[in-house]
């Protein structure tokens, strides 16, 4: 059993555990503590895989900034536990088996479609952050800078919905 | 190596979890969670492609994806605290009229 | 590598981070006493006084207090995250010191060849932003599971300061790592190498003296220090986020907030300042301060001794001619040819943590707590856009330089 392995099955079950736990999770800041972990968790999968860099912005854009304007959020708003709702009786009855099989169905079908695969013959690259920029900053400069664009609208928007009508 | 058929079944369960809670909670900002949870899982993928076929150009669409996210999100969560302020609750089945 | 190959690693890690551990929360320890005292003589007070000689055991006293009072829970707090915040919290400022390289060189002690840092990460300086990211999360779950009005104006207060803050202090050091080109540590303080004219050393605080300046306006932002440390205005919000914690869950936030201050020295030292370099040439007329340690150390032995003959009380005396002794008996090793070139890096690096972690206290013992608003408006609207254009004119220096002059870019 190789060091990788392991630490894949660690994270991995990490993941599915926070997943799971936003799911039944009963308050929402139980639920976006639980997201954090998955993406924390997430970081370390991309960290085995060689892309470091990935793992760096996904903890510092999605864990640090994303989901702190979700925890706040719910703070500001003070948002109490999720109110029960009386469900339709095919909800109650059919519903869940149907999504956990479809989900069940899904994993199985891309596990079974996945298995074709072999292992990476490339080598890795042997400065992939540099890479990366190049990437970034040449092939994909028109994208980069639109989402720019993007955010600045973004902002505006947020503004624009944040203010109070005086 | 860790065979990349295991990241993807992963990314796949996390997929569909995400997909589970968007139908099954009720309060919108969980709701709102649930599609962050499927995005992460489809940057999971995403990166285990670009290892699988050494191609960095899945990286460069995770970061992207990242940044839409963090567009999206910002834009979101006013527009939730906004119905927040005008309906008094965060329940989806609550918010079901167009006008007040 | 499989399980069996990679144990030696994991212990010889397992062993690095028991001694940095107790390093650390040593220095944390002794860090408040230092803040005591600094604030106390700037005040004109003498600062801690009566616990062993020059109040040396006050930390001891107080870590012994804060393990026997009760820990209180207020009613209606949410249990799991009140216990979780003030862990994540110490976790995540602990773990950011793993990544801190201390010292040039590899080390062999008892046949394991070793490097003076905990963990070599490749991006180590993401890494560090990374945790700094997360530390928000410690403030404010604190504010909010407390059920208690004031710790949750206070952690929402903390929350968007460290959100806004943690922008400016990103950017401010995109200048240092466009001079260097990496986001390695070891490579940026090896880009700092070398002098100017013979003797005026290449850090980046020169080149990069605004990026600096606001690097550690942000940094003593972002850890909630005064003047800006709103999250706490005990005025306004008796403690802010950590108003309900009492006993050890309180001093794990406080462990947190000095470990953070550490922890953005040593970035500062290592960004800006050169890191373990030498700020003078060890070559030609400078050769003596190799030296120096031994002189620091010897120095220090020399006045404690003489300050213990000046004590009455017999335990004072022994306490202080116990410490000059120790620290007489360091300098003499120090001095010895086989450590000697191992403690220049660390010593230098120390040194200059150490003075920027005196600059974070006079700063407190100075200046007056900025308003709120004041405080927002002092982020976004002046140390943003400065960091921007730091980076801008940088990223403009960096590509003339690299292609050559304006013909280059324009090819």
């Amino acid at each position: 059993m190789t060091l990788e392995l392991v630490l894949f099955i660690v994270l991995a079950a990490v993941a599915i555990a926070g997943a799971l736990s936003l799911i039944l999770a009963r308050h929402p800041i139980r639920s976006a503590l639980s997201l954090i972990v998955v993406m924390v968790a997430l970081a370390g999968l991309y960290l085995l895989q060689g892309a470091d860099f990935i793992a760096a912005v996904q903890v510092i854009v999605y864990a640090g900034a994303i989901m702190v304007l979700f925890v706040f959020v719910i703070m500001l708003l003070n948002a109490g536990e999720e109110e029960r709702t009386s469900w339709s009786r095919m909800a109650r009855y059919a519903g869940l088996p149907l999504a956990i099989y479809l989900t069940v169905q899904f994993a199985w079908w891309v596990a079974d479609g996945a298995s074709a695969l072999a292992l990476p013959a490339a080598p890795a690259e042997s400065e992939p952050t540099r890479r990366l920029a190049q990437l970034l900053f040449r092939e994909f400069v028109l994208p980069f800078e639109l989402t720019a664009i993007l955010i600045l609208v973004a902002i505006l928007g947020t503004v624009v919905l944040g203010r109070r009508e005086s | 190596m860790v065979s990349p058929s295991y990241y993807l079944t992963l990314s796949a369960i996390l997929f569909g979890l995400g997909v589970i809670g968007f139908l099954f909670k009720r309060n919108i900002i969980t709701l709102f969670m649930s599609i962050e949870l499927m995005l992460n899982a489809v940057n999971l993928a995403f990166v285990t492609f670009s290892r699988q076929w050494g191609e960095l150009s899945g990286q460069v669409y995770v970061f992207f994806v990242i940044i839409v996210a963090a567009a999206e999100a910002a834009v979101g969560l006013a527009i939730i605290l906004l119905l927040a302020r005008n309906r008094q609750t965060l329940n989806v089945e609550r918010i079901n009229l167009l006008k007040l | 590598m499989t399980l069996f190959e990679a144990y030696p690693l994991l212990l010889v890690a397992l062993v690095k981070t028991g001694i940095l551990l107790f390093l650390a929360l040593t220095a944390v320890a002794y860090l408040s006493w230092f803040e005591r005292k600094v604030v106390g003589h700037i005040q004109s007070r003498l600062g801690p006084y009566r616990v062993g000689p020059h109040g040396l055991l006050q930390p001891l006293a107080d870590g012994l207090k804060f393990l026997f009072k009760e820990g209180v829970e207020p009613q209606g707090a949410d249990r799991l995250v009140y216990y979780l915040a003030p862990f994540l919290a110490l976790s995540l400022a602990l773990s950011g010191l793993a990544v801190i390289p201390f010292g040039p060189a590899e080390i062999e002690i008892f046949g394991v060849r070793t490097t003076l840092a905990v963990a070599e990460v490749e991006l180590g300086l993401l890494f560090l932003f990374a945790i700094t990211a997360l530390g928000v999360y410690g403030v404010a779950l604190a504010g909010w599971a407390s059920n208690s009005k004031y710790a949750l104006m206070g952690g929402l207060r903390s929350s968007a300061q460290m959100i806004s803050y943690e922008i400016s202090l990103t950017l401010s050091v995109i200048g240092v790592v466009l001079l260097a080109g990496s986001f390695n540590l070891r490579e940026i303080v090896a880009a700092q190498q070398g002098y100017w004219f013979g003797a005026v050393p290449r850090w980046f605080l020169l080149p990069q003296l605004v990026g600096f300046l606001c690097y550690f306006t942000s940094a003593i932002a972002e850890t909630n220090r005064a003047p800006f440390d709103l999250p706490e205005a005990e005025t306004e919000l008796v403690a802010g986020f950590h108003t309900e914690y009492s006993s050890f869950q309180f001093a794990m936030f406080f462990m947190a907030e000095y470990t953070a201050m550490v922890i953005a020295s040593c970035l500062a030292t290592l960004l800006f300042l050169g890191g373990w370099e030498s700020p003078l040439p060890t070559t030609g007329a400078f050769a003596w301060t190799v030296y120096l340690p031994t002189v620091v150390l010897g120095g220090g032995g020399a006045l404690l001794l003489v300050d213990a003959l000046r004590h009455h009380r017999g335990f004072a005396r022994g306490v202080l001619a116990l410490l000059g002794a120790l620290l007489g008996g360091a300098a003499w090793a120090v001095a010895q040819p086989m450590i000697l070139p191992l403690v220049q890096g660390p010593f230098w690096f120390l040194t200059k943590v150490f003075l920027l972690l005196f600059v974070y206290v006079w700063v407190r013992g100075t200046l007056p707590r900025f308003r709120y608003d004041k405080l927002m408006a002092f982020g976004w609207k002046v140390l943003l856009p400065v960091a921007t254009l730091n980076a801008l004119v940088t990223a403009l220096v960096v590509l003339l330089r690299e292609s050559g002059g304006l013909a280059g870019v324009l090819r």
